[in-house]
């Protein structure tokens, strides 16, 4: 995680045109000239330092997650900017409730027609509150979409063909976690919190201009944190022995809490999870609702994502608080259910 | 800039082979298009730099109470045109680097050693293709074999494919990853090699083997989960497959 909190800032960046006279600074081309004759020079030596199996491993495992993740990525980031510069704003105050209370609700249950995981949301939820969509409503439809989605429903059926009780059950506890928490929203969040989904302005510039400017901000933003998500995906995917989870399974309490926390590390994406869950299958059902629950909503892919997105002290409260909700409502569900 | 290496860096994955190594076939056209996208997105914000720009004053737009006073702090990195990436932006370089100059394998014996085998329960078990030997893949000979004890696999000739896993006993097992989506989400299926195994197996080598069902089976040290066995007549090392990993 402390690779996480030492980047999630952006440092204020320095005045753009300001200083001249300081002379010459070497600009992102000439950095990145310079380490491409670097690596390019010293192609065999580094090939050879990554040969070790253990450090294969989690090059695989990292560049399959961003691999994985950026179509996905890519289709959010121009979906929010198709929302952000061709919808107007009273496209979303005549689709949504104007009271905040029932426009939550509503957005949580509009996650059914996002067919993305979670990486898209993130971009689209940026977008909806720069359009004006109350925020409690943008969160919850942020944490609904990845999980509610048709395709991800699909693959769960697929992966628990002996529980299909499975899927009604995922589909409830996310719908209700994600309505609670923009209610939780509505109720304790403060705006100061949340830093506005920075970006500059492209207003006067055309609507082709302002499209792939928003297109590149994204991408940038959320791609940088997305490869340090990856990195510790990868790190828990090629260090942390298998044989640990064992031990946890056998404890009712212990095996939820694992799982929960298993999500998080993870951050597998909301398409694949179900297929990894049903492989868990020394744990019960109930922990593995919550690993389904948890994990499209809170990991650490999306928490830095989210931290660069919305701002840091949104995502130290917003993370905490829908991991807390999300394990109690799964839970409930899984008592009910199963 | 970075773009444009993110997008090339896709592009030549997914047009090659190279992007079977970590995620599953079904994602190349979606990998092309992205790919597209990217160097769309740098080609036009490098247009647009280069074009003569008129000054815009920032203003607001349509932004929800509480957010004004901090939009004036939006105007961060790129606010001005020049292209100025974020700190965070050239992370993106690191996949582009490992994807590019390491290109790192399929995962393999390591990974696979280190999960437990993740056969999965079926009830319905169509009758085994035509052919002497029978060619099937790893998972559906471990699902028969253990599922349905071996009924649909009768006495036929089973033919199969997959790379050397050595136990910690030191026993070689034919092993096979698993994607449903990712290599991030890679599961290892493994068969136990009885009857006529060759000697001094390397790990991670690639073999075909022909065989026969047998009802031994061994439990996996990791996750507990049952490996079967297949009693092997005939094997010998082939390359690695177009694509290592099964569905």
């Amino acid at each position: 995680m402390s690779t996480t909190d030492t980047s999630v800032e952006t440092p204020p960046p320095p005045p753009a045109d300001g200083a001249p006279s300081r002379g010459w600074r070497p600009g992102s081309v000439e950095v990145l000239a310079a380490v491409l004759v670097l690596v390019v020079l010293f192609q065999v030596p580094i090939s050879r330092a990554m040969s070790a199996p253990a450090l294969q491993t989690w090059m695989t495992v990292f560049i399959a997650v961003v691999t994985q993740a950026m179509p996905f990525l890519v289709f959010g980031v121009v979906l929010s900017a198709v929302i952000a510069v061709f919808v107007p704003p009273s496209f979303f105050a005549k689709v949504l409730p104007s009271k905040p209370v029932l426009a939550v609700p509503v957005a949580s249950a509009g996650g059914v027609v996002l067919p993305g995981c979670e990486c898209a949301s993130v971009p689209v939820a940026g977008a909806l509150i720069r359009r004006g969509v109350t925020p409690a409503a943008a969160l919850a439809f942020l944490l609904a979409a990845p999980a509610l989605n048709p395709i991800v429903l699909t693959a769960t059926a697929v992966a628990f063909p002996n529980n299909p009780e499975m899927v009604v059950a995922r589909f409830l506890a996310s719908l209700v976690v994600a309505t609670v928490m923009g209610w939780l929203w509505l109720r304790l969040g403060r705006t100061d919190w949340m830093r506005p989904p920075a970006r500059p302005s492209f207003e006067g510039e055309g609507r082709a201009a302002a499209f792939w400017g928003s297109v590149r901000h994204d991408t940038i933003h959320a791609g940088g944190y997305l490869v340090i998500g990856a990195m510790a995906a990868a790190t828990l995917k090629a260090v942390v022995p298998a044989g640990w989870l064992q031990a946890v399974a056998d404890n009712p309490v212990l095996s939820v809490i694992g799982l929960a926390l298993l999500a998080v590390l993870l951050s597998i994406c909301s398409e694949a999870d179900a297929f990894v869950a049903a492989s868990l299958s020394q744990f019960s059902l109930t922990s593995r609702l919550v690993f389904l629950v948890v994990g499209p909503m809170v990991d650490l892919k999306l928490f830095a994502m989210q931290a660069g997105t919305f701002g840091r002290s949104f995502a130290v409260r917003f993370a905490p608080a829908t991991f807390g909700v999300a394990i109690l409502v799964s839970v409930v569900v899984g008592v009910i259910l199963f | 800039m970075v773009l444009l290496l993110v997008g090339g860096a896709i592009l030549r994955a997914s047009v090659t082979d190279l992007y079977l190594r970590y995620v599953k076939e079904g994602l190349r056209p979606f990998l092309i298009v992205a790919g597209l996208l990217l160097v769309a997105a740098a080609v036009t914000t490098l247009w647009y730099e280069l074009r003569p720009r008129k000054v815009v004053p920032a203003s607001g737009g349509a932004v929800p109470d509480g957010f004004v006073e901090a939009a004036e702090h939006a105007d961060e990195h790129d606010g001005h045109g020049h292209s100025h990436d974020p700190k965070v932006a050239w992370l993106l370089v690191l996949p582009v680097f490992a994807l590019l100059l390491v290109a790192p394998p399929a995962l393999g014996s390591y990974a696979a050693g280190r999960s437990g085998t993740a056969i999965q329960e079926v009830s319905e078990f169509p009758p085994l293709p035509a052919g002497d030997p029978v060619r099937i893949s790893v998972i559906d000979y471990a699902t028969r074999a253990v599922y349905d004890d071996g009924k649909s696999l009768g006495d036929r000739k089973i033919k199969l494919s997959g790379f050397v896993l050595i136990g910690e006993d030191g026993a070689p097992y034919l092993a096979r990853m698993v994607l449903s989506c990712c290599a991030a989400d890679a599961r290892p299926i493994k068969i136990g090699l009885a009857g006529a195994v060759p000697a001094g197996l390397a790990a991670d080598s690639w073999l075909e083997v022909t065989g026969t069902y047998t009802d031994r089976t061994v439990k996996d040290v990791v996750n507990d989960g049952v490996i079967p066995y297949l009693d092997v007549t005939e094997s010998h090392p082939i390359p690695a497959p177009h694509n290592q990993y099964e569905e």
